[in-house]
């Protein structure tokens, strides 16, 4: 009955004015993808450690802080500078802001998860709550409140125009650089020797460690390709629109939800979830009939959790096959 | 024949309870050894002080010359003990080839780096890895099953991959933790010829923990019963099924008044 209105509405939409949603649809599934970043953290961590590691969002928003230090502050690049001056500052930033926070994760779980391991889930939970309030706090005793920005650097130069529908480079340049991120990632985790690891690690801890895993390292390893995916999130988003201390805080709710929503600890189904709330967020918040507008974005996004955990706690991709691929 | 792993007054407490009380032990090279006991008589506990899941209350463990008192499992396992769990603990949703290549894990060499650069040193590894895991999987019985997942193989196939992915990490030792629990005659007549063919064919020792009396008197050398954590016997099969203590311990005082 409900997805029959959504349905009913959506197509309304779409033949009331096809390129609109078609240019809401694109910024839609532009968005996704960089929810889609966080969203694999937070599924590998839970996958590996079945812990909601409530600091991810924090670690996002402050590897985007970081990443205009290192973008705008040293590098010095201006939208007035080439395409290629800023598409080299843009992969520079990445690569550095990519290290920093893997070992960043790392340090976390070394510092703050690692010894609760075998304590009550609760313990970690809290823990996890503590150390987002702490990364937070990290960013605005260091950046203030003050928002912060590097959009502009790519020009908003057509990369296709069909009819009135237009989409810029400087939106495609985040799907440019997040696809063969995940395709890279998928793929080590389903065929490398450490991806091995980390599935047998996340389906059963003390056997891997009977077949010769370190499963310590192992979890190392998850933590700092987690790290490494949301300081690829923080480096984009700081490219499309503002951001600051507390921006990981709602950022990494909605990625959770993401998660949830594909099923936690499905890989695929994160950056499925990623895409399908990035859609609902855009059609709510730029489709001109009858949407609810960005007011009601909130509780919508909210309402499809705890719709999800109710109805679906497994999420959309079916049976919880840690880690799957 | 040399020693393979020496355990000396190996002791466990469990808080008030010593779940295993300074049992001497050992196992030589090229040797079929099996631990008996009553439920509860401390078998699985001493296994997990063997692989490094429990660290003794006391004691010490020599294996291969080294220490291995309280290292962490996947060290021990590194120096070559490989085992299997009393319930089955494959990974379920990996294929039965992948189990095999988890076991490798520790063999391989290719870095996180390498492995994303597929250096060709790298490829040759895994090539090389693959093989020997199909031919694991022949020699386990497991012909034409590499890539259905371990879930959907049945209760026997599953043993067999289990002893399989042990076999993967190249193990000096192997120590099997009830095999034969749950198969019926037929499929444990099998694994016993299966067990004397891994002493023959892959030149290790086995440690085995067997409820079964008909497989424990068939392959084992040497028999270790344990009672209430204590060794009460020791001996050839032979020696064990005629000792009184053993007779009592299984069958309750009286019995052999």
């Amino acid at each position: 009955m409900l997805v029959g209105l959504i349905v009913v509405w959506l197509l309304v939409n779409f033949f009331k004015d096809p390129s609109e949603f078609a240019a809401v649809f694109l910024i839609g599934l532009t968005n996704g993808t960089v929810y889609g970043l966080v969203a694999i953290g937070y599924t590998l961590v839970y996958g590996i450690l079945q812990l909601i590691n409530f600091a991810h969002g924090d670690v996002f928003a402050l590897s985007g802080l970081v990443s205009f230090t290192v973008l705008v502050d040293w590098l010095g690049v201006t939208p007035a500078d080439s395409t290629a001056v800023a598409v080299g500052g843009i992969l520079f930033t990445l690569v550095v802001v990519m290290a920093v926070f893997a070992t960043v994760n790392v340090t976390i779980e070394f510092v703050a998860y690692r010894r609760l391991r075998h304590a009550p889930r609760l313990a970690a939970l809290i823990t996890a709550i503590g150390m987002s309030f702490i990364v937070q706090n990290v960013g605005l005793a260091l950046y203030d409140v003050d928002f912060r920005s590097a959009s502009g650097l790519i020009p908003r130069t057509n990369v296709f125009e069909i009819g009135d529908v237009s989409y810029t480079w400087n939106k495609f340049m985040v799907i440019l650089i997040t696809v063969p991120v995940l395709v890279l990632l998928t793929w080590f985790v389903a065929s490398t020797r450490h991806g091995k690891a980390m599935r047998a690690t996340a389906q059963d801890r003390d056997a891997a460690a009977m077949l010769g895993i370190n499963v310590n390292r192992t979890i190392s390893v998850t933590f700092a390709l987690a790290g490494a995916l949301a300081a690829v999130g923080g480096v984009l988003f700081l490219t499309q629109f503002n951001m600051r201390y507390d921006t990981g805080f709602e950022l990494g709710l909605i990625a959770f939800t993401a998660a949830v929503l594909g099923g936690i600890g499905n890989l695929t189904g994160a950056v499925l979830g990623a895409t399908l709330i990035g859609l609902i967020q855009a059609f709510n918040e730029g489709l001109a009939w009858h949407a609810p507008g960005s007011d009601w974005t909130r509780s919508i996004v909210f309402g499809i959790l705890i719709a999800i955990l109710v109805f679906r706690p497994e999420g959309l991709l079916g049976e919880r096959t840690p880690e799957g691929a | 024949m040399a020693d393979l792993l020496t355990a000396t007054a190996v002791r466990k407490d469990f808080g008030g309870l010593v779940a295993v009380n300074d049992i001497d032990f050992t196992i030589p090279e090229r040797s079929i050894v099996s631990l008996i006991g009553p439920n509860g008589a401390g078998k699985t506990t001493f296994f997990n002080m063997l692989t490094g899941v429990y660290n003794p209350t006391a004691g010490r463990i020599v294996f291969a010359g080294v220490d291995v008192t309280g290292k962490p499992p996947h060290a021990i396992t590194e120096l070559g003990v490989g085992r299997t769990f009393q319930n089955i603990r494959l990974f379920s949703f990996m294929t039965a080839l992948e189990n095999v290549l988890v076991g490798m894990h520790a063999r391989l060499t290719g870095g996180i780096v390498r492995s994303i650069l597929r250096t060709p040193g790298l490829r040759r590894e895994e090539r090389v890895a693959r093989d020997r895991a199909r031919e694991l999987l022949r020699f386990s019985g497991l012909r034409g099953r590499d890539d259905e997942l371990a879930r959907n193989l049945p209760y026997g196939d599953q043993r067999r991959l289990e002893v399989a992915r042990a076999l993967a990490t190249e193990p000096q030792l192997l120590l099997l933790d009830e095999p034969t629990a749950g198969m019926n005659p037929q499929e444990t007549d099998a694994f016993t010829g299966f067990v004397s063919r891994l002493r023959s064919e892959q030149d290790l020792s086995v440690l085995l923990i067997e409820h079964d009396m008909r497989v424990v008197m068939g392959v084992s050398d040497r028999v270790t019963v344990l009672d209430y954590g204590e060794k009460i016997a020791e001996g050839t099969p032979k020696e064990i099924q005629h000792d009184e203590r053993v007779i009592e311990a299984y069958l309750g005082t009286g019995a052999t008044a």
